[in-house]
C-alpha cells in the first residue's frame, strides 16, 4: 500500500540558513502523528515546506504525497490533492467575506479534481451545519475573513475550513497556541470528528496538553531539523516531565 | 487670465488650429456661439497643450502624449450607426434610458426617447447651439479659463446631450449616456445636465470604442445640481487600447444636496479624467469614489478638485488604482476650503496597488484651507499584493491568479459599495471582474 505521506531525508533552508537536516517520516492513512520539539527545531518550517510556502529552498530529499512528488506541485495543487495546513497564525483578509472565501476555495479544489462545482446555496447549507458544530456564529461568516476574530475564533475557523474541504492529510501547526482551555476543547472536538481510516494527521505542538484532547498514534521528537526519537503516546508524557533539553544537547 | 502668449509650435497644436479654422462653418450655432468658440480657441492657443510645467498636469504631458490632432469626426453614417448598435453593453438589460452619442453626435433614432417621465427633457446639444441664445451662453460655454481641455471643447464641440430635470421631479429610471467612437477621428462632445431644486436622478456614462484605433475623445459634462437635489453619477471609461480620452466634469452643487459620483477607468491608452466640483450651498454631501484598473502601457490620470465654498458641507473622496505591467496611474486630488466654508468636513484617501515592478502610481493629494474651523484630512498608500495573504489563499486550493483576483477585488471593493442602484453597482463589479479575467 502506498503511504499517504512519505518524507525521505528532507533538507530545506531559508535565507541561506539550513532548517531541516534530513527529516524522514512516513504517515499512513488513519494515523495521527504528533511532532513535538523545542522552539527552533523546524516544526513550522516542516509544515510550510509541505504546504509549499514560497521562500524555502529544498536542498535535498523527496516528499511523496499519495504516491506523487509533492514538492513539484503548486500550493493550490497540493490543497486540491488533499493536503491541508491549519495555520498557527491564520491571516486576516479585509474585504473578502468568510463565506465567499470558503465557497471559492471549495469550488477551486473541486474544479481542479474534475468534480462539479457546488452551488452557493449548497455551500451555504453545508457551512452552516459545520459552523453550528463548531459553535461558530453565522454572523461571523459574513464578516471579512478572520478580521477582528479572536484567537479562538480564528482557530475554529481553520477547523471549519478543514471540515468543509475534507482533506486527506491535515497538518495542524501549533493549533493550541493562543487558545484557552475551552476553545481548545471545541477545536479538538472538531478535529476528532475528522479522524477516519481514510485520513492522516500530523499534529505539531510544543506542549503535550493538546495531545490529551487529540490523542496520537505515534509521537516524534524533532530537534535541529531531524526526527531524533519516535515512540508511542507515553513519549509525549515523558517529554512533559523531562523537557527538551536532552534532545537539544544531542543535536548540538 | 494672464497666461503668457507663446507661439503654437508642435504638430498637434498646429493641427488643432487648422481644424478650428476649417471647421468654423460646419460647427453648429449662430454668431453668439461662434464668438464664444473663437474666444475659447484663442484661450487655448495662448497656452497651448498642457505639459508638466503646469502643476495640474505634472504627471500627464499631453503635448508629448498627443502626437497629432486627428481630423474632426464626421456625422455618423449608416455603417457607424450599425457598429454602435450595442453601445454601452455594460449597462444593457437593466432597463436604463439609453441615449446614444456616436463619434460625438447625439443619435436620437438609436436613443430611447419614448415614455418620457414628467419633468424630464432631453435634447441634442447641437439644437441648443443652433438656438444661439446668448442667455444660455454661460451654460453652453462654461468658463474654465485654466483648462486647455475645456477651452478646446468649447471651441470645437459640435454636439452632445442636454438633460434637464425639472424641480421636484424624481426620475427613478437611470439615464445612460452611451458614448461610442467608431472611427479614427477626434470628437469634441459637450453635455449639460441640470438637476432642478429637489429633483433626483441617476446618470451613467459609458465611453468606448474600437481597439488598435488611435481616436481622440474630448468630453465635457457640466452638471448643475439645485438645492436639495440628489444625483448619482457614474462614468465608466472603457475606450479602445490606442485611444486618447480627455474628460472633464464640471459640477456645481447647491445647498442640502446629495451627490454621489463614481468613476471606473479600465480602457484607453491615455486617459485624463478631471473632476471639478464646486459645493456652493450649505449642508451638501458629496461622495466621490473612483477606481483605475490599468495594464500594458496605459496611462490614466484622475485629477480632482473639490471646492468647498459654503459652510457645513461634507465630502468623501476614495480613489484606488490597480496598476499592472508598465502602466501608470496618476491621482491628483485637491480639497479647497474657502474662507466662508466653516465646519467643512472633507476626507480624501488615495491608494495604489502595484502588480508589477514596472508599474507606477503617482499621487498628489493637497489641502488648501482658508477657513479656521474645519475638519479635513487626506491619506495615501502604495503597495504590492501581500505574498502571505496570497499563500494563505493558495494553501486553501485557490490558484494564484484567482487568489490575486480576490485580493484585488478586496482592495477595490469599498469604492463601489455605496452605489445606491443595484444594477449600476453590479455592472461596475462586472467590469472589474472582466478586467481581472483579462489578466488570465
Amino acid at each position: 500500500m502506498t503511504a499517504l505521506l512519505e518524507i525521505r531525508d528532507l533538507q530545506a533552508e531559508i535565507d541561506g540558513r539550513q532548517i531541516l537536516n534530513g527529516l524522514t517520516l512516513t504517515v499512513n492513512a488513519g494515523e495521527i502523528h504528533a511532532i513535538m520539539g523545542p522552539n527552533g527545531a523546524g516544526k513550522s518550517t516542516l509544515s510550510y515546506v509541505l504546504a509549499g510556502r514560497p521562500g524555502y529552498e529544498i536542498t535535498g530529499g523527496e516528499v511523496f504525497f499519495r504516491g506523487e512528488d509533492l514538492l513539484a506541485m503548486e500550493p493550490d495543487e497540493r490543497a486540491a490533492k488533499g493536503l491541508f495546513l491549519a495555520f498557527q497564525y491564520p491571516l486576516e483578509i479585509p474585504g473578502v467575506a468568510t463565506l465567499t472565501f470558503l465557497r471559492t476555495a471549495l469550488n477551486a479544489q473541486r474544479k481542479k479534481r474534475g468534480e462539479a462545482e457546488m452551488s452557493s446555496p449548497d455551500v451555504l447549507k453545508r457551512v452552516r451545519e459545520l459552523a453550528k458544530e463548531l459553535s461558530i456564529d453565522a454572523e461571523m461568516l459574513r464578516r471579512p475573513l478572520n478580521v477582528g476574530f479572536s484567537g479562538g475564533e480564528k482557530k475554529r475557523n481553520e477547523t471549519l475550513q478543514m471540515a468543509l474541504l475534507e482533506p486527506k492529510l491535515c497538518v495542524l501547526d501549533e493549533t493550541d497556541s493562543g487558545l484557552d482551555i475551552d476553545a481548545l476543547k471545541v477545536v479538538a472536538t472538531g478535529v476528532n470528528q475528522l479522524r477516519s481510516q481514510e485520513r492522516g494527521m500530523i499534529v505539531i505542538t510544543h506542549y503535550q496538553r493538546l495531545l490529551d484532547y487529540i490523542v496520537p498514534d505515534v509521537v516524534h521528537v524533532l530537534s535541529a531539523g531531524r526526527i531524533v526519537r519516535t515512540g508511542g503516546r507515553e513519549l509525549a508524557l515523558e517529554l512533559e516531565a523531562t523537557g527538551y533539553a536532552r534532545y537539544q544537547d544531542e543535536a548540538a | 487670465m494672464n497666461a503668457t502668449l507663446r507661439p503654437i509650435k508642435n504638430k498637434a497644436e498646429l493641427g488643432l488650429a487648422e481644424l478650428f479654422a476649417a471647421a468654423g462653418q460646419r460647427l453648429p450655432g449662430g454668431p453668439a456661439i461662434a464668438k464664444l468658440r473663437a474666444i475659447a480657441f484663442d484661450r487655448f492657443a495662448a497656452a497651448g497643450l498642457p505639459h508638466p510645467r503646469i502643476e495640474a498636469w505634472k504627471y500627464t504631458d499631453l503635448r508629448r502624449l498627443m502626437a497629432e490632432a486627428k481630423p474632426l469626426a464626421a456625422l455618423p453614417d449608416a455603417a457607424a450607426r450599425s457598429r454602435a448598435a450595442d453601445a454601452g453593453g455594460l449597462f444593457a438589460g437593466l432597463g436604463f434610458r439609453r441615449l446614444v452619442i456616436i463619434d460625438g453626435s447625439f443619435v436620437p433614432e438609436l436613443s430611447d426617447l419614448a415614455d418620457m417621465e414628467a419633468g424630464l427633457t432631453i435634447q441634442a446639444m447641437a439644437s441648443a447651439f443652433a438656438a444661439d441664445d446668448l442667455g444660455q451662453a454661460a451654460r453652453l460655454s462654461p468658463a474654465a479659463e485654466d483648462s486647455a481641455a475645456v477651452s478646446l471643447n468649447s471651441a470645437l464641440a459640435a454636439d452632445g446631450v442636454v438633460v434637464e430635470i425639472a424641480p421636484e421631479a424624481r426620475i427613478e429610471r437611470p439615464i445612460h449616456l452611451a458614448f461610442v467612437t467608431t472611427t479614427e477621428a477626434a470628437s469634441f462632445v459637450k453635455s449639460l445636465v441640470v438637476i432642478g431644486n429637489g429633483a433626483r436622478a441617476t446618470l451613467v456614462e459609458s465611453h468606448e470604442g474600437p481597439d488598435r484605433c488611435g481616436y481622440q475623445v474630448n468630453s465635457v459634462l457640466q452638471m448643475l445640481v439645485g438645492d436639495r437635489g440628489e444625483v448619482e453619477h457614474v462614468k465608466v471609461i472603457q475606450e479602445g487600447d490606442a485611444a486618447l480620452h480627455v474628460g472633464t466634469l464640471l459640477g456645481h452643487v447647491g445647498s442640502q444636496a446629495i451627490l454621489r459620483e463614481y468613476g471606473l477607468i479600465t480602457g484607453g491608452a491615455v486617459v485624463r479624467n478631471e473632476l471639478t466640483l464646486r459645493l456652493a450651498g450649505e449642508r451638501t454631501t458629496a461622495t466621490l469614489h473612483g477606481a483605475s484598473l490599468l495594464a500594458g502601457r496605459q496611462h490614466a490620470d484622475t485629477t480632482l478638485l473639490v471646492d468647498h465654498q459654503a459652510p457645513h458641507c461634507e465630502s468623501r473622496e476614495v480613489f484606488k488604482s490597480v496598476v499592472d505591467d508598465e502602466a501608470r496611474a496618476v491621482f491628483q486630488g485637491r480639497i479647497t476650503v474657502r474662507p466662508d466654508a466653516q465646519k467643512t468636513d472633507g476626507k480624501m484617501m488615495a491608494r495604489g496597488l502595484l502588480l508589477s515592478d514596472a508599474a507606477e502610481f503617482n499621487c498628489k493629494p493637497e489641502l488648501e484651507i482658508f477657513a479656521d474651523d474645519v475638519q479635513c484630512g487626506h491619506g495615501s498608500t502604495t503597495g504590492a499584493l501581500d505574498d502571505e495573504l496570497k499563500f494563505y489563499l493558495q494553501a486553501r486550493g485557490i490558484p494564484e491568479k484567482q487568489a490575486e483576483a480576490l485580493l484585488i477585488q478586496a482592495f477595490v471593493g469599498e469604492v463601489f459599495e455605496s452605489v445606491a442602484q443595484d444594477g449600476v453597482r453590479e455592472a461596475l463589479l462586472a467590469a472589474m471582474t472582466a478586467w481581472l479575467d483579462g489578466r488570465g
